[in-house]
């Protein structure tokens, strides 16, 4: 059970901090100031080409 | 760059045709040397797919000189593949809804099981599979390689290797399907097919990865749009979930009985962790690539909010995958874990909801298409599907409620209210958006008849999700129901009796469902012929009734 043991205490420490931080990274950068001009255009894409 | 009739029919798969040869043959062996009657039948099978494969291939070759035969079109996209995709999800969906009508019928009238082929527990993994995988699998490969392409604005990568994703994966349907009625399984929720079946997906599955993640790498496009951020999440977590859930030791190599490496409450986490995943990243993320373009493309607006998509993207990512143990309440499984999955599962309603919004306000400034345009009408009606399947699902999952839903026709309801309503109705608006585009035609055969699908699918949904909320809140009900000296008041054998009336409707609201898919693959046939119907136009224009002046 040791190994069980270490990887549930890494999954509910560092393990979920890391993954938290990176979703907060993830919006954070997405709702950037003048991320809206490259959203806008990313939303064109498909309507670009056939 | 416009996609022409590419000269991808005229080349000869040499190669391919000797390997499929030489499998059709070692498949004669398997089943020659099989360790059981089922493993020899099945290879048996196998190996008569294969030499059918070998001959069609075969009369396929052309064995004019060599710089005489007609090359491959390097430039243009490969949509030949595409359209194989699209008739393929048109076939399976037709038989994936016919078994579901006739496991429907079975369970109101029991007469109808014919033991042991054809009884509702072998046909039951036939008809989930036949709409999971043959007709919604179909469904988001054919999708996906199409909406790769333009969106990144390149070739398919890999060459002829999309062939083999497409009827790679036809093979596994064949093989899962003659396995149940054969009465092999290894009875794991979604994930029925055995160990050799199993392997096969998993290769199948690496080619469509590597022709989608390649054709990403070599775009010509410098963003990657967000319907296929979905799609990438769709098949790289199903490859996940896929290996780890089938993980087991076959009894022989040449046999086809295995099990599981998990045991007891740890199997049964490992079975729902895979299950809810496969409802939240296959039928979930991979139909929402699909929504993100093919509701832009037919109202010819951009998506409401770009942004909101991606944040919708990631939050359901980083919440789906925890959301498995729900399907565990008042079990085995620790308490905590249930509690977990319940409060993921309610998190879930939040992107859920930002998707369904974003889907919706697409059409902002356009509403009025959804009275004059049937296709956008289909795709709105599968949003709002989403919205409410992700709204009663959440609440499914409280454990309060769940102590009431579970194990009842109101789960069954739930589960169609968002596989018929959301993951149905997006892929038929988006074959009635792909076939005229695939096969160079105006415009579809009939628009009137795509309205009547549409009628005739919602008109089914309705009935079949409303007879089984009652029908399972009254099973629920008659299940915990205490007289005053604290026994129960109902015998199994009378819940089961009360449940025919509903089991009768739920089969007509089927039905309803299945018509419409006959009207669809009926409409999809003839718009391939290259027919247009004589019908008059439907109502586009909306024209106020004069009112005389007072």
């Amino acid at each position: 059970m040791e190994i069980y043991t270490a990887m549930r205490h890494f999954a509910d420490s560092w393990g979920l901090l890391a993954m938290a931080a990176f979703f907060v990274g993830a919006v954070v950068f997405t709702l950037r100031p003048g991320g809206k001009r490259a959203a806008d255009e990313a939303a064109s894409i498909p309507l670009k080409d056939d | 760059m416009r996609s022409a009739g590419t000269g991808d029919d005229i080349m000869n798969y040499t190669t391919e045709t000797v390997v499929i040869a030489v499998a059709a043959f070692l498949a004669l062996l398997g089943a020659a040397f099989a360790h059981d009657h089922l493993f020899a039948v099945h290879m048996g099978i196998l190996s008569f797919c294969l030499v059918a494969g070998t001959i069609l291939l075969m009369r396929r070759m052309d064995f004019s000189a060599a710089g005489t035969q007609v090359r491959v079109e390097p430039s243009g996209y490969f949509d030949e593949v595409v359209r194989y995709g699209l008739i393929a999800t048109v076939f399976w969906g037709v038989v994936g809804f016919l078994v579901g009508v006739i496991v429907a019928a079975q369970l109101a009238f029991p007469d109808l099981n014919v033991a042991p082929y054809l009884n509702f527990g072998r046909l039951r993994p036939v008809h989930t599979s036949a709409v999971i995988f043959a007709f919604g699998g179909n469904a988001l490969i054919m999708t996906s390689l199409y909406v790769v392409q333009r969106t990144c604005r390149a070739r398919l990568f890999g060459g002829t290797l999309a062939w083999f994703v497409f009827w790679g994966y036809q093979l596994f349907i064949i093989l899962a399907a003659t396995g149940y009625v054969l009465g092999i399984s290894q009875g794991r929720e979604y994930a029925e097919p055995e160990w050799y079946v199993d392997l096969w997906l998993t290769v199948v599955w690496v080619a469509y990865l590597v022709v989608f993640l390649g054709t990403i790498l070599k775009r010509k496009e410098p963003h990657i749009y967000v319907a296929n951020w979905f799609y990438l999440a769709f098949i790289v977590t199903i490859a996940l979930l896929h290996v780890v859930n089938n993980l087991a030791v076959p009894v022989s190599f040449l046999g086809s009985k295995s099990y599981s490496v998990f045991s007891g409450v740890q199997d049964a986490l490992t079975q729902w962790w895979y299950g809810h995943n496969a409802v939240g990243f296959f039928l979930t993320a991979g139909f929402l690539g699909m929504m993100y373009y093919f509701v832009p493309k037919q109202a010819n607006r951009p998506v409401y909010s770009y942004r909101l998509s991606i944040i919708h993207f990631w939050a359901l990512i980083f919440m789906y995958i925890w959301a498995g143990p729900h399907h565990l309440h008042y079990t085995a499984l620790p308490d905590w874990a249930q509690t977990l999955g319940m409060v993921f599962s309610v998190m879930l309603w939040m992107p859920s909801w930002g998707g369904m919004i974003n889907g919706l306000m697409t059409l902002s400034g356009a509403w009025d298409k959804i009275r004059t345009d049937p296709i956008i009408r289909m795709m709105v009606i599968a949003i709002a599907f989403y919205g409410m399947s992700t709204f009663e699902g959440p609440m499914m999952s409280i454990k309060t409620v769940n102590s009431l839903s579970h194990y009842t026709e109101w789960t069954i309801g739930h589960v169609h209210s968002g596989a018929l309503g959301w993951v149905g109705m997006i892929t038929f608006g988006a074959i009635y958006f792909l076939t005229p585009k695939l096969w160079g035609r105006e415009r579809m055969y009939s628009m009137r008849m795509i309205n009547w699908h549409f009628w005739l699918a919602t008109l089914g949904i309705v009935v079949y999700a409303a007879v089984l909320w009652v029908a399972g809140i009254q099973q629920g009900l008659m299940w915990r129901e205490y007289n005053s000296q604290g026994f129960l008041v109902y015998s199994f054998a009378e819940t089961v009796a009360a449940m025919f009336p509903y089991y009768v409707l739920r089969t007509v609201g089927g039905g309803l469902y299945l018509a419409g898919g006959l009207v669809m693959a009926w409409n999809v046939f003839m718009t391939i012929r290259g027919h247009i119907r004589d019908e008059a136009a439907l109502p586009t224009t909306f024209v106020p009734h004069a009112q005389p002046a007072e």
